[in-house]
């Protein structure tokens, strides 16, 4: 839990030697800060958020494509990965850094919207794959709203607790609703081909053979692209700053007219929409729905993922996304290279995934990007500082 | 040992000669040396063949299941020394998926897309392997034997012509069960102990089968539920006194200190998954913390087999592959999962022997085909490979663990899923071929 505090105690630190140094000096010491001071330096950037994000959205869509074509097809299908565990930890991360919940049982949220697209695409003439995603997404929200309002009255390790519960309890279900949902084998899932403007998108751009798993790669690629361009908005608005608001001061913000209860429900909300997309591209990359790609270790290992990154950061989330995927193959070739023999190097793999944890909450407690971050507010608030005093 | 190396080392260079001068000419071959290698598909080269597997070497499966490999590694070290197959040494990559379908996933892709096997062999796992499933028979890999009884691997071979089972699938070995009860227990009140998924409901399926009416109770427990209290409870409550477990190892000793705890003292008869006297001793010792400190509660209890067990050192391939894991094997003892890795490698080089000098992924799953169903081997019973079935070997026998080894109480039967008869095997043990390595003619030229 000590993970929830210390964006706010660092953030107090923050502000103690903001207010020392300059006005512009960093409040914030969380990645999810946003700084319109600092945005406004940048005048090569549109002016509204708007066009702004449209301007990322853009060029991280060239960037996906020419990744995703210069690339091999082996890390096609981790790029593939990556977009479910980046975009289940985008959301996580509105909801832990923005909004300061913790919750355990974003794996049970991912489980709803994986079953939810595996059960639309067994059958014999399924919808469109949009459509499928959108109730997958619709089904978890509507479990995250029920869990919302019991988590809006909880706090820290209580809401810890009983989202851990959720996590343990409802890839059970699985089990005891085995008739439908295909018990501990799970459900297999078959992805529906690509369209034929996929196959001509793919020769016209880079020639190459417009496989399943490119296909696959490109999907996550959507859905991460669209969520993290909603998610981005939806921070730098009014609901964003009443979340922090939320987060920081509860007394302030209930003498400002928020309503605590409602704003953490629909933050929940948010978080376990794009959880349920998360589940649902999982479902088609995997190919399969089953409870044991649900357990407690897939919602400890987005918390870990953003805590790594930084906490509020979407660009935080999608790195320690990336740790999580490329990591633990990268260490086991490593190992084998060592002369290990297979058994010790797959060994080697959690080893260093938790030393890498620890390395991270001793040199970059705020997250690699929440670090990087606030060295860079800190020097440009030095400077000015210094511009005042010289002028 | 050298001049064999050496042997290896000139044909290699041989072969690299050949294809230095123009590789296209290089196809009229056919030869038994290694000069007439060449790259036939993805993962062969004219010195290696790559094979992966998947296997959970870290998290709650890894006990027992992690020495899969193992065993199979050490049998591939020790045939690469031998010279290999055809010229061509075996270089066995196994990944760790910790029981994690998501996991399983993403290493066999990377088995298939980045190390670029030639065949996956051994996959363990029916929620971790189904995961592949697709994958594998979509992009034309073959999927060899894997590591678990469910139907899925080689009952439909139209929908999945790339996989193949190899051990005796639940729902046979649930009818050699039932039919041992109903001949030799006629007045047993036979109870059920099932895991709550396609392995108990296959199990249970061939049982009932033969002793429908005998059978008073079927209680199923939830794997990762650690509390089979109620269930025994209800078995000895409905007056089982002879209970048949389809269940996994911890389970069974779980059933069995529960049943302990209850003073209930049935007969027991645990499928094969379940019944590793060694793994399940270390579980009860685990378990109870030290009160019960070895396999002693087994003593008495009935399972069956369908491969020759550590505890058989006189079998001759016990003996075999004893040498092996002394040879080439790595820390540890001969364990029967380490015999069941070795056996599986075994059926393996049979298959690529078959499949000729320069096989395709299809050559392989064609001459396992037409020649599988003929294959002797560690095996007890022959398997069922045909165009029309890709199911593993077809019979078990049925054995009583007596204190650290177990005694033969029915020789091997044959069957097969549905309502195929039971018969006895008639076949002799396989004997086992010089260095432990097959010797089948290909069946490709």
């Amino acid at each position: 839990m000590s993970d929830l505090q210390s964006p706010a105690n660092t953030t107090a630190e923050g502000r103690t030697t903001g207010s020392k140094t300059a006005e512009e000096a960093p409040t914030e010491a969380t990645a999810g800060a946003d700084q319109p001071t600092a945005s406004r330096r940048r005048s090569l950037l549109p002016q509204s958020t708007l066009l702004r994000h449209l301007l990322v959205l853009l060029l991280a869509a060239v960037g996906a494509v020419v990744l995703l074509e210069i690339t091999d097809p082996f890390t096609n299908s981790q790029l593939a990965t990556l977009t479910y565990y980046a975009i289940a930890a985008g959301g996580l991360t509105v909801l832990t850094g923005m909004n300061g919940q913790i919750s355990l049982g974003h794996g049970a949220l991912m489980a709803v919207g994986a079953y939810t697209t595996a059960l639309f695409l067994s059958a014999d003439e399924p919808l469109p794959l949009p459509l499928i995603l959108l109730a997958a997404i619709v089904t978890a929200t509507a479990v995250g709203a029920l869990v919302g309002v019991a988590a809006a009255r909880l706090h820290g390790p209580y809401l810890a607790g009983a989202t851990l519960a959720l996590a343990v309890g409802l890839p059970g279900l699985a089990i005891y609703f085995h008739d439908v949902l295909g018990g501990e084998q799970g459900m297999r899932v078959r992805a529906p081909r690509a369209p034929e403007a996929f196959e001509s998108f793919i020769s016209a751009v880079s020639g190459n053979s417009a496989t399943n798993t490119k296909w696959l790669a490109y999907l996550g690629a959507i859905c991460l692209l669209i969520t993290y361009f909603l998610l981005a908005n939806l921070i730098r608005s009014r609901i964003g700053r009443t979340w922090r608001a939320v987060r920081d001061q509860e007394v302030a913000a209930e003498l400002a007219g928020i309503n605590l209860g409602a704003w953490r429900v629909l933050a929940f909300v948010v978080s376990a929409a794009a959880a349920g997309l998360a589940g649902g591209v999982l479902a088609l990359v995997v190919r399969l729905a089953a409870p044991s790609g649900f357990t407690l270790v897939l919602s400890l290992a987005l918390l870990t993922a953003i805590v790594i990154g930084g906490l509020g950061s979407l660009l935080g989330a999608l790195l320690g996304s990336a740790l999580l995927v490329f990591l633990p193959p990268f260490v086991t070739d490593l190992g084998a290279g060592w002369g290990l023999d297979n058994t010790e190097a797959a060994q080697l793999a959690p080893f260093v995934y938790g030393v890498v944890l620890i390395v991270a909450m001793i040199f970059a407690p705020a997250g690699v990007v929440g670090t990087l971050r606030m060295r860079w507010l800190t020097r440009q608030a030095k400077r000015s500082a210094a511009q005042s005093s010289r002028g | 040992m050298t001049a064999i190396a050496a042997a290896t080392a000139a044909s290699t260079l041989a072969a690299c000669g050949g294809s230095d001068d123009g590789g296209g000419d290089g196809g009229g071959g056919g030869g038994g040396d290694a000069s007439a290698n060449e790259a036939s598909d993805i993962g062969i080269t004219e010195d290696s063949i790559k094979l992966g597997a998947h296997f959970p070497l870290t998290g709650v499966a890894a006990p027992g299941y992690s020495e899969i490999p193992t065993g199979a590694d050490a049998y591939f070290d020790c045939l690469n020394e031998a010279g290999g197959v055809n010229g061509r040494t075996i270089d066995y990559i196994y990944r760790d998926d910790a029981y994690n379908p998501t996991t399983t996933s993403q290493v066999v892709n990377q088995l298939v897309l980045e190390d670029e096997v030639f065949a996956i062999v051994g996959g363990l796992g029916t929620p971790t392997h189904s995961a592949v499933l697709d994958f594998l028979n979509s992009e034309g890999v073959p999927d060899l034997f894997v590591s678990s009884g469910s139907l899925l691997w080689g009952a439909d071979p139209e929908t999945n012509p790339y996989t193949f089972g190899w051990q005796t699938d639940y729902e046979s070995e649930g009818k050699i069960i039932g039919e041992y009860i109903a001949e030799n227990f006629p007045d047993a009140k036979v109870g059920l102990f099932l895991q709550d998924d396609d392995f108990g409901e296959d199990g249970e399926a061939g049982i009932r089968q033969y002793i429908d009416d005998q059978i008073v109770a079927a209680e199923r427990y939830t794997p990762g539920n650690t509390n089979v209290g109620p269930q025994i409870a209800a078995l000895q409550a409905a007056g089982a006194d002879f209970v048949v477990g389809f269940n996994v190892p911890s389970y069974t000793a779980l059933s069995q200190l529960t049943a302990l705890q209850l003073g209930y003292d049935p007969q027991w008869f645990y499928s094969n998954v379940g019944s590793d006297p060694t793994l399940v001793g270390n579980l009860l010792n685990n378990f109870s913390q030290g009160t019960v400190s070895d396999a002693s509660l087994l003593d008495g209890a009935l399972t069956t087999d369908y491969l020759p067990t550590v505890d058989e050192p006189d079998n001759p391939w016990v003996q075999e592959f004893q040498r092996i894991w002394d040879e080439c094997g790595g820390d540890g003892e001969l364990t029967n999962y380490r015999i069941y890795g070795m056996a599986q490698a075994y059926t393996t080089v049979q298959a690529l022997q078959a499949a000729g000098q320069n096989p395709t992924r299809d050559d392989l799953i064609e001459a396992i085909e037409i020649a599988g169903g003929d294959w002797e081997g560690p095996v007890l019973a022959p398997f069922r490979y045909s165009e029309e079935s890709h199911m593993g070997t077809a019979g078990m026998s049925i054995s009583r663990i007596t204190g650290d080894t177990t005694e033969q109480v029915e020789p091997v039967q044959l069957t097969d899923i549905g309502d195929a008869p039971i018969e006895d095997f008639d076949g002799e043990p396989a004997e086992v071929p010089e260095n432990g390595i097959p010797n089948e003619e290909s069946v490709m030229d």
